[in-house]
């Protein structure tokens, strides 16, 4: 298993290649968001931008908004999230949103250890 | 309870029409429905006694105090849904001659000109459905004003955090971006944040006044001159009119536009969800760009006019929900200039009323005097003892009470927005306050039981979230 | 004068000691000097409600009505079932806010819910919203929904209710949604215009079934055209019609709308009416507006409530895909209590009738010379005659008769409408009033 960063905004990132990554939302977002019921997500072939929304997920009564880590084109979209988005509830490192290809540029990423330090 | 489609048999029915006496001309083939109509089958004495038993799992005004926040749920009077039953109204086909419907034009030129007294403003115009529609055909007219000045870099609206939903969902959707400012800790317009983001592309302004907390904006002047002074106009949101009906006129404030919501402040009936009705109304300049068509008086009668070429046009069929312009015409006239203030005066006594009897027990985050409803905040028995706003709130039903706006305005955590309204009495008040406490105390001792509530109506709480990741949104026949 | 304050002056003085208050201004203190108002506005004296019932009803008899309706366009005048009237006149469900507290606010919940279904059943549609405004804005909605990143253009039939076409031409005014025209020819949408207008940034297409002159379209060759595009079909319909006619689904359309009025709401001067909206499961999110689904209490037992609100305003706010909050919640529960006391049989005999009755009216009106049929196309219960003769003067003559005659379209046309309200007797009285108009 390849390493895993983290943006403040509490989406997850693990890079296949240096230009390749997977992308999701932290165990800790998904608690703090409860049980999610939909995500919208982006289509191949979709530009994301670091620090730009590019997904969002809804629970019952709110929806977040969910943030690019890096800059690059989307290759691959996790269709199963549409039809069951309790995956990401329950095992949010497996419920991966988008694979991105093409990576340019990255937003500022944290460690594992780094990140579980700023949700102490 | 079974749904109408599970009761019934196959036959079963009423008999309404009459054979026909001219001779059948049936469609041709190709225009012929093949798919099966699955209606219910059932008889007249099984849908009166359905709609019964519908009815008793139904709580309206007429049931019980129903304080929420925002709403503004008064008594609706009785009289009013007897004059909008009137066949003299419901028998008039929207395209009749002019000549012939003098009198549903005398009722909305009557409620044009009443409201626009009660408002400041100098037209108002019936077509808009609802509070939201009202709120798009007057961003509608913010859009058209500085199109027709070519001010055309005048694309955003600004609205505070504490805005309803609609503020920002309007605006986008009459092709504004949105700017939202935060509130300051007093819950008012940041006059600061306001100056920082006014500028050559504000195209308006929205405010709800007295604002979601309940508090009059003291600034008012202030702020609707900022946003003025940049170019930008100012939108009244007409929520909470009932505050202040014939006590101050968004149109003396520097409100340009405005909509009001008559299925709040002026008594008609919410029917479940609607039918409401959301008048926009505007200061004279921005007439011209009103939908059309506009109802002028020529020549001693009523006549319409759609002769402006700059208006928006029209953002319904016909000119609005016309029934429930009945109903708050019947309303207005039974009030007169007196009984409105009246009608706004004891709003807010009941309110700081209401707001007194909870205030020593009740996290209040924005102490009295409040106009006609107040925020009471639950964050801190949250974190003590777990229990939630919605907690609270599902623990009223089994108190046979209707509980107040919840999660609303955004700005306050584990908010419950009280609106009493003027039609309540002063027991009732007490009572409920009363209720509200031991409430309180209950969740002090046993805060596990109000997770289970509310226990004593129909059905428990809903499972919203398997609602949402598999919704079924139709009946499914066997 | 009432004002339905239960709390007397005395209450309220001894309310406004107990907050230590000694004037009213006090609570108003934050509103300024400058706008609080010292004088009472200047509208008219309350009045009792003795005096506010004669007051209204003198207004109510400044209108005509109609003993004999012949016109359409847009309203119809249906039969309506006693029970129906009764039923929605029931206090709960007039006087209920949005059924935000499922617990208590199963009646009319579930009353949605079979709302829904009737309106997937008339229409064939998988998924149908608890309502809109009506039906031209349901049409305007519509259109929206079908707002694709790269596709902003809807091609709309220059054949739809004209009303709608304004409301959809505000609705598209300065968002970057675009309203195309698809041309007529005789009575009918252009097809073959509609062909040639069809690109790649067309989102979709939206016809009237049957059309504004009443004409019945060939809503199959347009699907045909449309399928195996990503262009997304949208009809709108008369929901009578539909106990009889083809249903949106069966000519492949995607969404279904309509003016829902004719389903047991009187004619009120154009409103309150009901939007109807259905769609494709594909589509459910993109629809508007609330939406009553079926889930479980923690019982197990059977509870619905409001469901997949994350596309709603109060939760997405500048992101929502529409702004409406209020509906036309009990114009919905009135269509559902219509279709309960017809059914099936009734709603196709309404249908029936409405259609014979036109043809008959038709007929008749051709028999003078004066009438003829401005199109040859195959329609419902509503057509176009060219009239030889002052309009004017022929409306106006049949008003005085107590008949409101077709409506009038320019160039000498009129839009006729006939439903099972017009009996035979009636069709026969009014070509005796138009040959005495004629005569005079």
């Amino acid at each position: 298993m390849k390493e895993i960063f983290f943006t403040k905004t509490h989406e997850w990132v693990r890079f296949l290649t240096d230009t390749t990554a997977r992308i999701g939302i932290s165990d800790y977002a998904q608690d703090q968001l409860g049980d999610l019921v939909f995500v919208n997500l982006p289509e191949v072939g979709d530009e994301v931008t670091a620090g730009d929304e590019f997904a969002d997920v809804e629970s019952v009564k709110a929806v977040s908004n969910v943030y690019s880590p890096v800059t690059g084109t989307v290759r691959a979209v996790n269709e199963d999230l549409l039809d069951h988005p309790e995956l990401i509830n329950e095992d949010a490192y497996d419920a991966w949103f988008i694979e991105v290809e093409d990576i340019v540029d990255r937003a500022e990423l944290l460690t594992q250890e780094e990140y579980d330090a700023m949700n102490a | 309870m079974k749904l109408i489609f599970e009761k019934g048999k196959e036959g079963r029915g009423c008999e309404m029409l009459p054979e026909s006496d001219v001779p059948v001309t049936a469609p041709s083939e190709k225009f012929l429905r093949k798919k099966e109509l699955r209606l219910p089958q059932v008889s007249e004495t099984e849908i009166s006694r359905h709609y019964t038993q519908l009815m008793k799992r139904t709580f309206g005004v007429n049931n019980g105090f129903y304080p929420l926040g925002s709403c503004t749920m008064k008594y609706n009077p009785k009289v009013n849904d007897d004059m909008a039953k009137l066949p003299g109204f419901t028998e008039v086909h929207p395209l009749q001659p002019e000549s012939t419907v003098q009198g549903c034009l005398e009722v909305l030129k009557k409620t044009e000109e009443a409201l626009c007294e009660v408002t400041g403003m100098d037209a108002i115009d019936f077509q808009p459905a609802a509070g939201a529609h009202g709120e798009f055909a007057g961003l509608k007219l913010i859009w058209a004003y500085h199109q027709d000045r070519k001010d055309v870099k005048r694309t955003k609206i600004i609205v505070p955090d504490s805005a309803h939903g609609t503020n920002p969902a309007s605006a986008a959707m009459a092709g504004f971006s949105v700017i939202n400012i935060p509130s300051t800790k007093e819950g008012y317009v940041d006059l600061e944040e306001l100056r920082k983001v006014v500028g050559e592309d504000t195209a308006g302004f929205m405010l709800t006044n007295p604002n979601t907390i309940g508090m009059f904006d003291e600034n008012i002047l202030e702020i609707t001159r900022i946003v003025h002074e940049a170019g930008g106009l100012n939108y009244y949101d007409g929520a909470n009119l009932n505050a202040i009906m014939g006590i101050a006129r968004p149109g003396d404030m520097g409100f340009d536009v405005v909509h009001l919501n008559l299925h709040k402040t002026f008594s008609t009936p919410h029917g479940g969800g609607g039918p409401g009705s959301g008048p926009v109304g505007c200061k004279e300049q921005l007439i011209k760009y009103l939908p059309t068509p506009r109802i002028i008086n020529k020549d001693g009668s009523l006549t319409f006019d759609s002769k402006s070429e700059v208006s928006i046009g029209r953002v319904k069929a016909f000119y609005g929900n016309f029934l429930v312009v009945v109903r708050a015409l019947t309303y207005i006239l039974t009030l007169g200039a007196e009984g409105l203030r009246k009608a706004s005066e004891n709003a807010v006594i009941n309110a700081n009323y209401m707001l007194h009897l909870l205030k020593d027990t009740f996290d209040i985050p924005f102490p009295g005097p409040c106009m006609h409803e107040f925020v009471i905040s639950l964050e801190e028995l949250k974190k003590e003892k777990g229990v939630s706003a919605l907690d609270f709130a599902k623990t009223m039903l089994d108190y046979g009470n209707h509980p107040p706006t919840m999660y609303f305005p955004l700005i306050v955590h584990e908010a419950l927005m009280v609106e009493p309204t003027e039609t309540e009495s002063i027991e009732t008040l007490k009572e409920v306050a009363e209720i509200y406490k031991q409430i309180y105390d209950r969740a002090q001792k046993e805060p596990e039981a109000l997770h289970l509530s509310p226990v004593t109506t129909v059905v428990g709480r809903p499972d919203e979230v398997a609602a949402a990741r598999n919704p079924i949104l139709r009946y499914q026949f066997k | 004068m009432g004002n339905y304050v239960p709390n007397t002056p005395g209450e309220q003085q001894e309310m406004l000691k107990e907050l230590g208050v000694n004037d009213i201004r006090e609570l108003f203190r934050a509103v300024p000097d400058q706008v609080y108002l010292n004088t009472p506005l200047k509208l008219a004296k309350g009045l009792s409600e003795f005096e506010v019932k004669r007051r209204m009803k003198q207004i109510a008899a400044k209108n005509t009505v109609f003993s004999s309706i012949f016109r359409g366009a847009g309203a119809y005048h249906h039969y309506i079932p006693s029970i129906v009237t009764q039923i929605t006149s029931k206090e709960e469900f007039v006087t209920a806010y949005t059924p935000y507290q499922a617990e208590i606010s199963q009646g009319i919940l579930q009353s949605i819910f079979e709302y829904q279904t009737m309106i997937c059943e008339l229409t064939g549609m998988d998924v149908s919203n608890a309502s809109v405004y009506d039906g031209a804005t349901a049409a305007a909605e519509a259109v929206i929904m079908c707002k694709e990143r790269k596709q902003r253009k809807a091609l709309v039939s220059a054949a739809i209710h004209p009303q709608t076409i304004e409301t959809i031409r505000t609705y598209c005014m300065g968002t970057d949604m675009e309203m195309l025209l698809i041309p007529l020819k005789d009575g009918r949408t252009d097809l073959e215009k509609l062909e040639e207008m069809l690109d790649s940034e067309t989102s979709c297409v939206l016809l009237q079934q049957p059309n504004f002159f009443g004409q019945l379209e060939d809503c199959d060759a347009v699907g045909e055209i449309l399928s195996g595009t990503e262009i997304k079909y949208i009809l709108s319909c008369n929901p009578i019609s539909l106990g009889l006619l083809k249903t949106p689904a069966e000519y492949g359309a995607h969404i279904a709308v309509g003016e829902g009025q004719p389903l047991g709401l009187p004619l009120s001067f154009g409103g309150p009416y009901l939007g109807f909206m259905a769609t494709t499961e594909k589509l459910m999110r993109r629809l508007p507006g609330r939406i009553v689904g079926e889930t479980k209490d923690h019982k197990g037992e059977r509870t619905f409530v409001l469901t997949l609100q994350a596309r709603e305003q109060h939760i997405r706010r500048e992101k929502a895909s529409s702004n409406i909050c209020s509906n036309q919640a009990l114009c919905a529960m009135t269509a559902a209590v219509y279709l309960d006391a017809m059914g099936q049989k009734g709603l196709a005999q309404a249908a029936q009738l409405s259609m014979s009755k036109a043809h008959y009216l038709a007929e008749r009106l051709c028999e003078l010379k004066e009438f003829s049929l401005a199109y040859e196309g195959d329609f419902f219960n509503e057509f176009v005659t060219d009239y030889q003769g002052d309009v004017d003067k022929l409306l106006t003559g049949l008003e005085e008769r107590g008949i409101l005659g077709g409506y009038p379209l320019g160039a000498g046309q009129l839009l006729w409408c006939a439903t099972e309200m017009n009996t035979r007797e009636e069709i026969d009285a009014l070509l005796e009033a138009i040959k005495e108009v004629l005569g005079a």
